[in-house]
Order: structure tokens, then C-alpha cells, then sequence
């Protein structure tokens, strides 16, 4: 009925809807908001008290005095710093490395393939995410490994599988997380009208201009949203450098082992503290780009 | 806050118990291991009978230790348990004695397997009954050498049944390292001459093999138990690891990850259980293992039950069917250890099995160092300092990886 | 097309060499689950099909497969109900927050997977005192997994515009039966592509599942996990792992068909 009356009387009809959407936006917003709003922020809001906290070492008991211990811990012992400046690079190197082969493949996918070829190739990009990731960095070590696969094929040209460290690390995390660096940027190279390209040849650009003057910016929003998952991904990781990792250890490694072996919840919800900051940091940055709306 | 001052009573309680009980390590010392004056043991009443069974047992395990065909239909031996007793058995794997302890406190668990670093923990505060090892049949099959020991008894009552044990040998790639070691020294002071090859566990309580290295090797640190380490000898064996570590190609803390190491030639010396040098040796690496001279740490784990279980009866069958000779040798042949009731070794698929394993040679069992949590009260018997807690250890563990 | 013949010969050689690196490990699994030698050595001596005989008789990896099934059913619908909620009340609406609504949404997936765990694992044991259960991994599955429902839900919204339901309206609809004749049919392929890539993303999880889980739920990566370290278990995961690729063509194929489009059906391009 509102909606009939509506042109003739414009401004009171604009407030009222305005006012009914915003109750159907509240009600709609409930649930999820009790949700993530409420449970997960909450359950972090947790976990940040439990960061003041100490622990018992003998009765394994967290004893609930405030103390800023865990975090001087964390701040002052040197190896703590060497650690995160080390999980943060492998992170970014990882999102480098990703973004680089990413690009070109999902240029490929999203604008030089044929239907009937883009849509094998997105098939041939998702299979691998599968197949277990454990087995995948499984299926890396053996390669990696002494006469294994990779110094098997490097021996004729005189080079030498890298071995386990943190150069396996990297490869074996970018390699994990380059679906889903890929995917993003197909997505964001598929909406870039074709018109634009034609546009810009049109105009005399070399096609290597196009694809530095028009394509990569147009794509690079696509880039920063796929750079939060190899990101973050690669930041929490444990499990990959623990198989393939040698004696390297990342963050993830010292929350783990703080929570598995020495059961210390305060100090590894210390060190947690630091990808989120991290990350929030990160997430604030890149918001400008509008990479937020391309995931 | 009832709570609280309650808890902290058991704690003291534990830690005089720790400090009195464990005086003299597990070594070929000898000396007074139940001396516990001014001591008293929370006093929990001991079962006098078996009873009707209640139709099932909650078990607590190491991976491994209660395998019931769900993995492999051929490694089943709580099946046969169930159809037995009628108790039904609920298994839950523990990863670390840390989770175990926590876990066992929660009451839900009837039995658990405990190892030594957990063990004392829960006869201290109440999580352990004494046991009443009358009631079990093959508790008398059980070698005597692992009865009555610090980590399970307290002033000779029993609080749990022995279930299996083993040490942390030194393995080696026999075509690399040359001549054979004798010596942990191989993986310390002369780790170099493997430049990347060395291996070592991953866990804090690694730190112990460096600490029994500089027992023997460095004297005048005045190391006399490696799990009672104060800060200056804590620091020794940090730096020497620390040394070590520029020669190591990766800490390893699974059986494959060591298995694969050796034999692709990626690990040639480090520190191994015996299951995975043979069973890189049975993958044609060529691998041997010796017990150095300075002897090793190891584990000795024991069966333990809740005072307060509400199926202590399937709880004692459990106890009981776990140490008979045919589930010993399918777990030990499984696990990869040496089994308590030596009656097994008859029935083991590889006869030469308990030899392997030194099930039966005592002498071998009392030089092993037993995994044991270190704690601020020195396991040593020493009262002038404060030595460094499981904690401290975890944190020079991070370190030490760098 | 205004791509020059070399560049686009150029993405073509980069992109065969790249899923040639991507495919060498899953064909080395899949080879490796004949590889008579349990740790893997390359290169293999002998074949074998024990292990598929093993993997087969494997009532652990059935149990655990059906778990996760199971889980990642459940939290695909939660996942969808609460991401279709927060897409349509976000849609359009420019109210004060709405950045940190969408920002709230996105935190569990931009949040390493370990700091995610055990802060659910916290709040689960010690502030709630609820028991870890196949339930708190549903739970905490779902949370993350809202995200990829959300954003295919939003984006299809923006690019669609509110016409078709206006009109609806219009034409005397109420909000329900605009929703059921409108706006879900317009959505339909876009939830679709979200609940894949949910069932995906919580198929395959493990770092917040290891913390939610108790030890008796097993889900299977937290079988593989345990698996993966007994030297007999080794080439089975391998089987089961070869299993999963070429099984995961039926959502894929599932997904082409029920959508129209591969690619809008599984990456949620728009």
C-alpha cells in the first residue's frame, strides 16, 4: 500500500522506509551478529584476559592474577622477536611469490581461454585444494628429501635439493595457498570488461602497456584480497614446518608448543596476540584499496 | 577460595612428595628411594574385591596404546577385551603427559596410562588410587625390576601396574658414520662432522640428554640427575644444544619423519627408539643403534586407576587384560617398546623381539633416565637452590631452536 | 581479443608450467599409495596394491570420512542461513557500523586458523565448561566458514539491484513471497557457490579443528594427522588422500551443472 501511495507523497514515505529497513537490517542482523559478534569477538575478548594470566606449572592450573609477565616475556627475550620477524617475512615472501604466479594464470583463465578451457582450468585449480594439506606437504618432503624428486632433477644442471628449512617452508606454503590467491584474481580479472582492453589497444597501447597501465590496477584490489588468505594462512602455520621446516620454527610453532606441550594457555595466548594484531593492522590498510568488497 | 587452599595444600604435598621420593633419580645410584618422613600420602582407600562389571571402562592412552581394529582390523586387541569382560571400552589419546594430567583431573577417566613425568603428579594430588595388585592375575608375570619403582609406588604400595618401557638410544647411518660411537659426544661436541645430518627430539625434555652428556663429560657443573638442572646448568645445556643445533637438519617428533630421515640418507646420527631404527632398517637403511657409555633418558609408563571411578571393576579387568602376556606383545610389538610382562616375548610374531628390546635384562633398565618433569624443588635433593621448572625448559626450547 | 600473440603465449606457457608443479605432488601421492616401501623411498622399488586393500578395510578412515562429511554439512548450513541474513541486511543499507559488521564477518578466516582454536577452544572449556564434541567443531567450522557465504551473497546482490523485488512488491508481493519468488531464485547460484566453498574450507580444516575437537571426534584430516606418523599407516592416508582428488570432481561436476557457469559456480566471480 506504502508503496503505491509513494510518489505523491515523497519525503515522509522516504523516512518511513528508511526507518522499516532499518528494523528488517537490525532483525536480519541478529542472528549472525549474536554469532560472530557476540561468541567469536567474545571468545578473543577471552583469550586476551587469559594473556594476563599466569600459570601453575606443577598443577598445570592458570591462576587468575593479572600480570603483564607473559607479555614483558614476549617483548624482551630476543628469540621471541627474531621468530616473528621471521614468521612475517616467510608470510609475505609467500604472498609474493603467489601473487606473482597467480597473476598470469588467472589473466590467462579470465581473458585468453576458451569457455570450454577456462572452466577445465578453474577445475584443474580447485582439485588440489581437495586433497588433503597434510598430504600435499607429506607429498613435499619426499621431494625434498635426499635423492628425492627435486635433487633427482637438479642433479644433471649441478644443484642440490634446498633440503628442510625455511626455504622449503616457503615453497611448500606458497604452493599451498596458491589456489586461493588465484581464485580472487580470476574473479576480479572476469569482471574487467573486455571493451577496456579493446579500449586501450585501441588508443595505440602496447599490450604490455595495457597490462601495466590498465589490467594489473584494475586487478590489483583482487590481489590484496587474495594476500589476506596467503597471508594469514601462512602466519598461522604449523603443521607445514614441522614436516618440512628442519629446525625452523614460526609462530604457530611457539603458540603450539607453549598449548600442547607445555599446556602454558596464558603465554601462547600472549604470543597469539601478535597475528591478530597482525592482521587487524593489515586488514585496516588494505580496506583502503576496497580489496575488502574482492574476496 | 576453599578450593584453592585446598589445591595449593596438594601441591605442597606433591612437591615434598617429589622432593623426598625422587631424591636419587632412577640411576644405577641405588639409595633410599621411599625414605618419606613428614610425608603423608593423601589417603585414598585401596580396592579389597572385584565386584559384577559395569559394562564399561573410560580409558585414557598414549596413541597407540589401545588400538581397538579401527585403524588396522589386524591391530585389535580391545576388542577382544570388550567380548571378555562386557565392558565396553571408551579410549581417548593423550599427546602429552601435561594433557594426560589435565584430562585425568577432570574424574571422567577411570584408567589412564601414565608416564613417569606424569605419574607422581597424580598420586599427589589425588587423581591415582594405591592398587591393589592381589586382585590382578598377571601383576606377578610383571619383571620385578619395574615394581616398586619411585615413579609408581609410594613406601611400597603400588599405584599402578607396569605396562612397558624403553630407552632413547643413538642411531647411526652405519656407511657414513665411521668408526661406530660410542659416545652421545657423536651428536654433541663432535656434531660438526656431520654437518647437517644430526637429528635430535623434538621436545623440551630433550634437554636432558644434553644435561646427562654434561654429567659425565663436564663434572665440575655438578650435574647429579639431568632433570634437576638450576640456571647455571640449565645454561650448559642450552649452549651445548645450541651448538648442536647449527648442525642439525630437523628435530624430529614422529616415528616417520625419523624413519624417512634415515633412511633417504637426510639423517645420519641422532637420537632414536628402537622401533624406528628397525624400522628403517627393515626399509634397507643401513642403521644400527648403540646405548652409549654415558647411558640415556627413556620412558617407563604405568597403568593408573581413579579413586573415584565409577567402573573400577571393568577398571581392574582393564588393568589386568592390558599387562596379560598376549595383549603385552601386541602392544609392544605395535608401540615399539619393551613390555612389563616378559611372559609376552613367547608370544611376540618376532621371537627375537624381547631381546631386541632388552625386556628382560635389568641391568639395562637401571641405567636408563626416565623421563621425569622437572620442577623448582630439585629432584636431586637439593635444597640450597631453585631449580628450573618444565616452563623454564619450554622457553630454552624455543631458544635453543632459535 | 587486444592481448598481443606472444604475451598470451607467454600466460599459456606459465600456466601449464605452474599446475605441472601444482600436479607433481598429487601424482607423486598417488603413485606412492602403490609404493611397496611404507616411508616413501623414491624412487619406489616396487609396486604393491596392499594399501588400497588396506585403506579399504580401514573402518577408522570410513568413520572419519562420515564425520567430516557430517561437519562440514552442518556448518555449510549455518554457514548459509547467517551469511544470506548478513548479506540481505547489509545490502544497500548505509548505516553507521556497517564497516565493522563486514569487518566482523571476514576476522575468522583473516585470523591465522591457531589463534581462532584456541580461543574457541578457551571459551568452549574454561569459560563455558561445554565438552569438546562433534557439536563446538560444527561451531566453530560454521564461524569461519559465514564469510564465503556472505561475500557471493552480497556481491550477487550489488550487481543484481533491488529492481525485480521492487517491482514484486509493487505488484503486491509480501517481503516472504518476494524472498521465495525473487530474490532466492536471483541468489541461488551465488549461495551455491558459497556452500562449496564452505563444505571445502571446512572438509579440509584442521588447525581449528585440532582445538575443538575432542580426542574420540575424529574428523578425517585429524585421522591423516594421526596417521600420517605410524609407519604403517603412511601409504593408506596416501590411498585415501588419492581418493579424495578424484572424488572431488562430484561437487565440482555438481556444482557446473546446478549453475549454469563453472566458473561464476565455484569461485563466485561476478
Amino acid at each position: 500500500m506504502t508503496d503505491t501511495e509513494a510518489p505523491r507523497r515523497g519525503t515522509s514515505r522516504v523516512s518511513r522506509l528508511a526507518r522499516r529497513r532499518g528494523v528488517t537490517t537490525g532483525l536480519l542482523l541478529t542472528p549472525p551478529m549474536l554469532w560472530l559478534g557476540v561468541a567469536y569477538l567474545g571468545a578473543l575478548a577471552a583469550l586476551l584476559v587469559t594473556s594476563l594470566w599466569t600459570q601453575d606449572d606443577f598443577t598445570g592450573q592458570i591462576q587468575r592474577t593479572w600480570t603483564l609477565q607473559n607479555f614483558r616475556d614476549l617483548f624482551t627475550i630476543d628469540v621471541y622477536r627474531t621468530i616473528t620477524v621471521r614468521t612475517l617475512s616467510i608470510a609475505a615472501l609467500v604472498t609474493v611469490i603467489d601473487a606473482i604466479l597467480a597473476f598470469p594464470i588467472a589473466l590467462y583463465m579470465a581473458k585468453v581461454a576458451s569457455p570450454r578451457v577456462q572452466r577445465l582450468l578453474v577445475i584443474a585449480v580447485l582439485m588440489p585444494l581437495w586433497a588433503s594439506y597434510l598430504v600435499k606437504a607429506y607429498a613435499w618432503r619426499g621431494m625434498f628429501s635426499e635423492g628425492g624428486l627435486i635433487s633427482w632433477l637438479a642433479a644433471p644442471f649441478g644443484l642440490n635439493t634446498p633440503g628442510y628449512g625455511l626455504v622449503a617452508t616457503t615453497i611448500v606454503l606458497a604452493y599451498l595457498w596458491l589456489p586461493f590467491m588465484i581464485l580472487p584474481v580470476f574473479a576480479g580479472l572476469q569482471r574487467l570488461p573486455d571493451s577496456l582492453l579493446e579500449a586501450s589497444a585501441d588508443l595505440g597501447a602496447h599490450s604490455w602497456t595495457t597490462l601495466r597501465r590498465v589490467v594489473l590496477p584494475m586487478a590489483f584490489p583482487a590481489l590484496v584480497a587474495g594476500s589476506i588468505f596467503t597471508f594469514s594462512l601462512s602466519m598461522g602455520d604449523y603443521i607445514a614446518v614441522r614436516i618440512v621446516g628442519g629446525t625452523g620454527q614460526l609462530i604457530g610453532t611457539v603458540v603450539y608448543s607453549n598449548i600442547g606441550a607445555a599446556n602454558n594457555l596464558p603465554f601462547a595466548a600472549a604470543v597469539a596476540t601478535v597475528p591478530v594484531a597482525v592482521m587487524l593492522l593489515y586488514l585496516a590498510v588494505v580496506r583502503r584499496t576496497g580489496a575488502l568488497e574482492n574476496l | 577460595m576453599k578450593k584453592i587452599s585446598s589445591r595449593r595444600l596438594t601441591v605442597l604435598a606433591g612437591v615434598a612428595l617429589l622432593a623426598l621420593v625422587s631424591g636419587c633419580g632412577t640411576s644405577s645410584g641405588g639409595g633410599s628411594s621411599t625414605s618419606s618422613k613428614g610425608f603423608t600420602a593423601p589417603d585414598l582407600p585401596m580396592k579389597k574385591s572385584i565386584g559384577a562389571m559395569e559394562g564399561q571402562v573410560n580409558i585414557l592412552a598414549w596413541p597407540g596404546y589401545a588400538e581397538d581394529g579401527s585403524n588396522d582390523p589386524k591391530v585389535d586387541w580391545v576388542t577382544p577385551f570388550e567380548k571378555d569382560t562386557g565392558c565396553q571400552a571408551n579410549v581417548k589419546y593423550f599427546n602429552t603427559s601435561d594433557e594426560a594430567v589435565k584430562l585425568m583431573q577432570t574424574g571422567q577417566y577411570d584408567v589412564v596410562s601414565a608416564s613417569g613425568d606424569a605419574s607422581l603428579r597424580l598420586i599427589a594430588s589425588g587423581d591415582a588410587a594405591p592398587v591393589n595388585t592381589a586382585l590382578l592375575k598377571n601383576y606377578g608375570d610383571i619383571e620385578s625390576f619395574l615394581k616398586n619403582r619411585d615413579w609408581n609406588s609410594v613406601d611400597g604400595q603400588m599405584y599402578g601396574v607396569p605396562h612397558g618401557w624403553g630407552a632413547n638410544l643413538l642411531a647411526y647411518n652405519t656407511k657414513v658414520v665411521k668408526p661406530a660411537p660410542t659416545s652421545w659426544g657423536a651428536v654433541f661436541g663432535d656434531a660438526s662432522k656431520y654437518d647437517g645430518k644430526v637429528t635430535a627430539y623434538d621436545s623440551p625434555i630433550y634437554i636432558a640428554d644434553a644435561a646427562l652428556y654434561l654429567m659425565k663429560h663436564q663434572p665440575d657443573l655438578g650435574i647429579k640427575n639431568p632433570y634437576a638442572l638450576d640456571q647455571d646448568q640449565l645454561q650448559a645445556a642450552v649452549d651445548l644444544l645450541k651448538e648442536q643445533r647449527k648442525s642439525v637438519s630437523e628435530y624430529w617428533s614422529d616415528y616417520l619423519t625419523e624413519v624417512q630421515a634415515f633412511t633417504t640418507g637426510d639423517s645420519v646420527i641422532g637420537t632414536a627408539w628402537q622401533y624406528n631404527a628397525l624400522t628403517a632398517a627393515a626399509e634397507g637403511a643401513p642403521i644400527k643403534t648403540v646405548f652409549p657409555e654415558e647411558t640415556a633418558t627413556g620412558w617407563s609408563d604405568t597403568w593408573m586407576i581413579n579413586p573415584n571411578s565409577p567402573h573400577s571393576n571393568c577398571g581392574y579387568a582393564w588393568m589386568d587384560y592390558i599387562t596379560s602376556p598376549q595383549a603385552q606383545a601386541q602392544v609392544a610389538e605395535y608401540f615399539g617398546e619393551a613390555p612389563a610382562n616378559t611372559k609376552a616375548c613367547a608370544l611376540t610374531s618376532d621371537k627375537t623381539f624381547c631381546d631386541q628390546y632388552h625386556a628382560q635384562d635389568k641391568a639395562y633398565s637401571d641405567k636408563i633416565w626416565y623421563w621425569t618433569t622437572p620442577i623448582s624443588q630439585c629432584l636431586d635433593g637439593r635444597t640450597d637452590v631453585r631449580c628450573t621448572d618444565y616452563g623454564d625448559w619450554t622457553t630454552a626450547w624455543t631458544e635453543i631452536k632459535g | 581479443m587486444s592481448l598481443s600473440r606472444g604475451l598470451r603465449a607467454a600466460l599459456l606457457a606459465i600456466t601449464v608450467l605452474v599446475l605441472v608443479v601444482v600436479y607433481t605432488p598429487l601424482a607423486l601421492v598417488v603413485l606412492n599409495s602403490f609404493n611397496v616401501d611404507r616411508t616413501f623411498a623414491w624412487p619406489p622399488k616396487d609396486f604393491t596394491t596392499h594399501w588400497w586393500d588396506a585403506a579399504i578395510h580401514s573402518t577408522g578412515a570410513r568413520s572419519a570420512l562420515w564425520t567430516s562429511v557430517e561437519v562440514a554439512l552442518a556448518a555449510t548450513a549455518v554457514a548459509l542461513v547467517l551469511g544470506t541474513l548478513a548479506g540481505l541486511a547489509l545490502r544497500k543499507t548505509r548505516f553507521f557500523g556497517r564497516n565493522v559488521v563486514s569487518l566482523v564477518i571476514l576476522l575468522p578466516i583473516a585470523l591465522p586458523g591457531i589463534v581462532t582454536g584456541i580461543a574457541l577452544s578457551n571459551a568452549f572449556t574454561t569459560v563455558l565448561g561445554v565438552e569438546l564434541s562433534l557439536f563446538t567443531i560444527i561451531i566453530a567450522h560454521a564461524t569461519f566458514c559465514i564469510v564465503t557465504v556472505f561475500n557471493n551473497v552480497q556481491a550477487r546482490l550489488q550487481r543484481l539491484g533491488g529492481n525485480m523485488e521492487q517491482a514484486s512488491m509493487d505488484l503486491g508481493a509480501g517481503p516472504l513471497t518476494t524472498f521465495r519468488l525473487v530474490t532466492f531464485p536471483m541468489l541461488r547460484s551465488a549461495l551455491l557457490a558459497g556452500a562449496l566453498l564452505s563444505f571445502g574450507l571446512s572438509f579440509d580444516e584442521i588447525v581449528v579443528t585440532t582445538f575443538t575437537a575432542s580426542p574420540r571426534d575424529q574428523t578425517l584430516p585429524l585421522w591423516i594427522f594421526q596417521n600420517l606418523f605410524r609407519p604403517n599407516q603412511g601409504p593408506v592416508v596416501n590411498v585415501v588422500a588419492a581418493v579424495l582428488v578424484l572424488f572431488s570432481v562430484i561437487p565440482i561436476y555438481l556444482a557446473q551443472r546446478l549453475s549454469g557457469s563453472t566458473a561464476e559456480g565455484l569461485t563466485g566471480a561476478r
